[in-house]
This record gives structure tokens, sequence and C-alpha cells, in this order.
């Protein structure tokens, strides 16, 4: 225990809970992107799947808690550290301000991570429980979470909303996941390379895949 | 015949540590393109003196690039816009004429500016002081081969040692982490059979010194490794981080108190 606070008290254990808490999400966000894709099989598979889920509960709450500590660890981490970067950048700024390296989706993880926080939030009252959604125009089914999706979905708004979202989520992971690979210190001068080759378009195909859902409903290639 | 430049400056000036400063526009004229930066200062600085003025104050001494006391931020990046050179070794010719060029000192809140362009680094040197050097006696220079290395460490350490502690990655880095400087002194060490028996007290203690010293955390942005003069890779820095987590997790003694920081 003592270790465990020694460690959470330097900056690259922080940084360490950061990148183990994203880690786990990003794990979620592959299997949650697998799962969805199943609505491409049609409302069989897809609703077939779901009642799998639920008929796993105790395993379900299982995964469900360990995203929540994820996701706490993960903000509370966050939010330190950048309090701490903030602060030792000190008041005075550059008059020039200019980067060398670092790219868009770098320069804008304090933004994407509280918009995906939001997103997941409307996301949670949309389909997991969604006697908190606002009325979207369309009755909720219970066991047919095909339906949900369609008629979720044909909503423009609904549709946009979802789409914004996952490009932040994109990019919070095409820096994240390489990121997260260099702060564990996963490097090898042999495959290390390999894996950062991997993160960012995986990165690139979770956003796509997720986008793909949206788009398909609107196209009306899913009804 | 070299043709003759002119530039315009904006150079950060302040008296002293409380000194709110500002910048002041300086003429530059008469700069030949096989001046370096440093001595491009030095003819400003020779026209302030002839009038009487104060000459602007910048760090420098061996002006060959290996003693990292010089580094300014040129136009927004540290050493200005040269890869892997240092401010002493940047020469006039890859400016235009007639080109205006801001001035700045490091910032960083662990880098305090004493005068002008001048920054108080020691907050290096204290990381450095928590466990940046063997605990052996000292003695006469020992027989050569007596501790094999292999040649591709020995590479890597070299890469590593070629810091100057001139503190451009701190200057570049959105969070002013002093990672890239910390990285390469721990990976000169622990790539040596040397460092190694102190490897894991030795980097929790410097990790600590760091954030006691003020800087921020690594967020990979890889700003420092685009700015360092030695070019010092962003690798060290995954070592270090490596390390450190199997320190913290897995070493077998505790930080020894008196070194802790
Ligand atoms: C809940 C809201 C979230 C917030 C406020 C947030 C915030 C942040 C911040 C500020 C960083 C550090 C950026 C940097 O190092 O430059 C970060 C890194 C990261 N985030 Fe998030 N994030 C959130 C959600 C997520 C989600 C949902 C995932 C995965 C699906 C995720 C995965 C990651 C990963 C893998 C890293 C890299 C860790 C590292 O740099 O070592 N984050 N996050
Ligand atoms: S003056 Fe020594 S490195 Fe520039």
């Amino acid at each position: 225990m003592q270790r465990a606070i020694a460690l959470y008290d330097t900056s690259v254990g922080k940084k360490a809970v950061m990148a183990v808490s994203g880690a786990v999400m990003f794990g979620f966000v592959v299997g949650h992107l697998l799962g969805n894709l199943q609505v491409y099989l049609g409302p069989a598979a897809l609703n077939g799947y779901a009642e799998h889920l639920q008929a796993l509960k105790p395993l379900l709450w299982l995964v469900r808690f360990t995203l929540l500590a994820a996701i706490v660890l993960h903000l509370l981490s966050a939010h330190q550290l950048w309090v701490r970067g903030w602060f030792a950048r000190g008041r005075r700024r550059y008059r020039v301000e200019r980067s060398a390296a670092t790219t868009y989706a770098g320069r804008t993880m304090w933004m994407s991570g509280p918009l995906i926080l939001l997103f997941l939030l409307y996301h949670l009252a949309h389909f997991t429980f969604p006697g908190l959604a606002m009325s979207v125009g369309y009755a909720h089914s219970i066991g047919d979470v095909y339906a949900n999706v369609v008629n979720g979905f044909s909503v423009w708004w609904v549709a946009v909303l979802y789409l914004a979202a996952q490009a932040c989520l994109g990019l919070h992971l095409y820096h994240g996941g390489a990121s997260m690979l260099q702060t564990l210190g996963l490097d090898h001068p042999r495959f290390g390379g390999v894996a950062q080759g991997i993160a960012k378009p995986l990165a690139i195909m979770i956003w796509l895949g997720n986008s793909s859902i949206p788009v398909a409903v609107l196209a009306g290639l899913a009804r | 015949m070299t043709r003759s430049m002119r530039l315009v400056l904006d150079v950060w000036r302040q008296k002293g540590p409380k000194d709110p400063g500002g910048f002041v526009r300086y003429e530059a004229p008469d700069i030949s393109p096989d001046m370096s930066f440093l001595e491009m200062l030095d003819v400003v600085n020779e026209g302030l003196t002839e009038r009487g003025e104060e000459p602007i104050a910048f760090d420098h001494d061996c002006r060959e690039g290996i003693c990292g006391s010089c580094g300014v931020v040129i136009d927004g990046r540290p050493h200005g816009p040269l890869t892997a050179t240092t401010t002493c070794q940047l020469h006039m010719r890859h400016f235009q004429d007639g080109d205006h060029v801001t001035i700045e000192p490091w910032r960083a809140r662990a880098f305090p500016v004493i005068k002008d362009l001048v920054v108080d680094r020691s907050a290096l040197d204290r990381i450095i002081r928590a466990g940046g050097y063997i605990s052996i006696r000292t003695g006469s220079a020992p027989e050569a081969n007596d501790v094999p290395v292999p040649k591709p460490d020995a590479e890597v350490a070299m890469d590593a040692a070629a810091c100057i502690g001139c503190g451009a990655c701190v200057a570049a880095c959105p969070n002013a982490s002093a990672s890239l400087f910390l990285a390469a002194k721990l990976g000169h060490l622990h790539l040596l059979p040397q460092g190694l028996p102190e490897k894991d007290d030795r980097v929790r203690t410097m990790v600590s010194a760091m954030d006691a010293q003020g800087f921020g955390h690594c967020t990979n942005h890889r700003e420092c490794e685009a700015v360092c003069p030695k070019g010092i890779g962003v690798a060290f820095i995954a070592r270090m981080n490596r390390d450190f987590l199997i320190a913290s997790v897995a070493s077998r003694h505790e930080v020894m108190a008196h070194r802790r920081r």
C-alpha cells in the first residue's frame, strides 16, 4: 500500500494510472464496437447478442464496475496532472507559441476527454437507461435493441451528435493509444515501432467503425 | 563578398528576477550571414554599449555546441529554426535580410529569469544531485577492458550522454517537463554496468526530485525531441518510465531516506 501511494505520488506514477485506466477503456471500446457491428448482421443477431449479455448479469456488472473505476481513476489522474503541468509551465507564456511536433489530437486531449465524458452520460441515458433520455420522438423498446438503434439514429441530430462524439473519441485514442505505450515504457527497438504503428490505425478503425452505424441508418442501409 | 543583412529584433528585457520585463525592439544592421546567432547579439550589444545602454544579457560559454550554456527561444522555437543545433551554432545565413525575429528566454516555473534572456537552470543540477552519479570509490582509471560493455549498449549510452543539459526540452514542453533531460541522464547510466547496482534507487529518487523541482509531467507530444540540439529521442523516456514502474513495484530495497528529496 505504501508503495502504491509512493508511486501515485509521482508524475510518472499518475501517468501510469492514466495509461492503465485508458487501456481498460480502450479495450472496452474495441469490444463494444465489435458487438455493435453485429447490427449489420440484422435484428436477430444484434438482439440475440444483447440477450446473451443480459443473461451474463454478474459478469456484466463486473465489467461495469471495472469501467466505472477506470473512469474515476482516469479523470482523477488527468485532472491532477493537468493542474501540475499548468502550474509547471508558469504564468508567463511565450509571445510566439509554435509547436514543432505535436498533433491536433495531442493538443486537444484535455478537450476531447471531457467531451467524451459528456457524450458518455448522454449515451447511457439514451440507450442503457432510456427512462432518463430526452424525448426523441420514438418509443424505446426494452427487448428490441436493433429497433432502438435504427429509431434513435433516424433522428438526424442524434446521429450528428454521435458522429461528433466519435470524432472526439477517435482523436483521443489517436494520441492516447500511442501515448499509453510510451507512458508504460512498452517500447522495444524492434517491436516498439510495430506497436506504435498499430495504435494509430486502430484508433482510425474505431472511429470509422463506430461512425459507420449512424451513417448506415441515415443512408437507409439498416432499417 | 558576403552581403550584409539587416534584422529587426524583439528581445525580452528584464532587469532582474522581480522586474515585470517586456519586449524591446532593436535594429541589427550590418549582420554577416557567417555570424552565429550569438555573434549577431554581440554586434547588437556593442551598439547598445556605445550608446550607453545596458547590453542584452544572455548565457554562453563554449560557443561550439558542447557546454549547454546558450539557449534562447527564437520565434517560438528553443535554439531557433534549425534541428539538432544549439543557438551558438545557428548561423545567420538561415535567416533572411529584413527578417523580424522574436527572442525570448526559456520559460518554465522551475527556470526563473535572472536577467533578460538568462534563466536559472540550477533545478536541473538539483535533479542530478539526487542520484545522477555512481557511488563508488574514485581513484586511478581502471583498465579499459576490465568491465565489458556490448558495443550496441555503448552506442545508445553515448547517444544519451550527448545531453548537454541546456534545458531546451523543458522550454519546449507544454508542461515544462524535464523528462527528456532526466531520461537521458538515467539512460546513459543504466545502459552501462557501472550504473546498474543503484538503478532502482536512482530512478525513483531522481523522478521524485524532478517533481519536487516543479517540472511537469510528460504528455508524449514529443516537442522536446524535436528541439533537442543533440537529437536525443523520446525512446529514452519510455525506458525511464519502464525502469521507474518496475523499480516502484518490484524493487527489493526501499528508497534510502538520505537520498530522498
Ligand atoms: C471520461 C472522460 C475522459 C477524460 C476527461 C480524459 C482525459 C484524458 C487526458 C487529459 C489525457 C492525457 C492527455 C495527454 O497525455 O496529453 C488522457 C489520456 C488517455 N486517455 Fe483519456 N479521457 C477520458 C476518456 C477516455 C476514454 C473513454 C478512453 C478510452 C476509450 C480514454 C483513453 C485514454 C488513453 C489510452 C490515454 C493515454 C494515456 C497516456 O497518455 O499514457 N480516455 N485522457
Ligand atoms: S555556448 Fe556552449 S553550447 Fe552554446
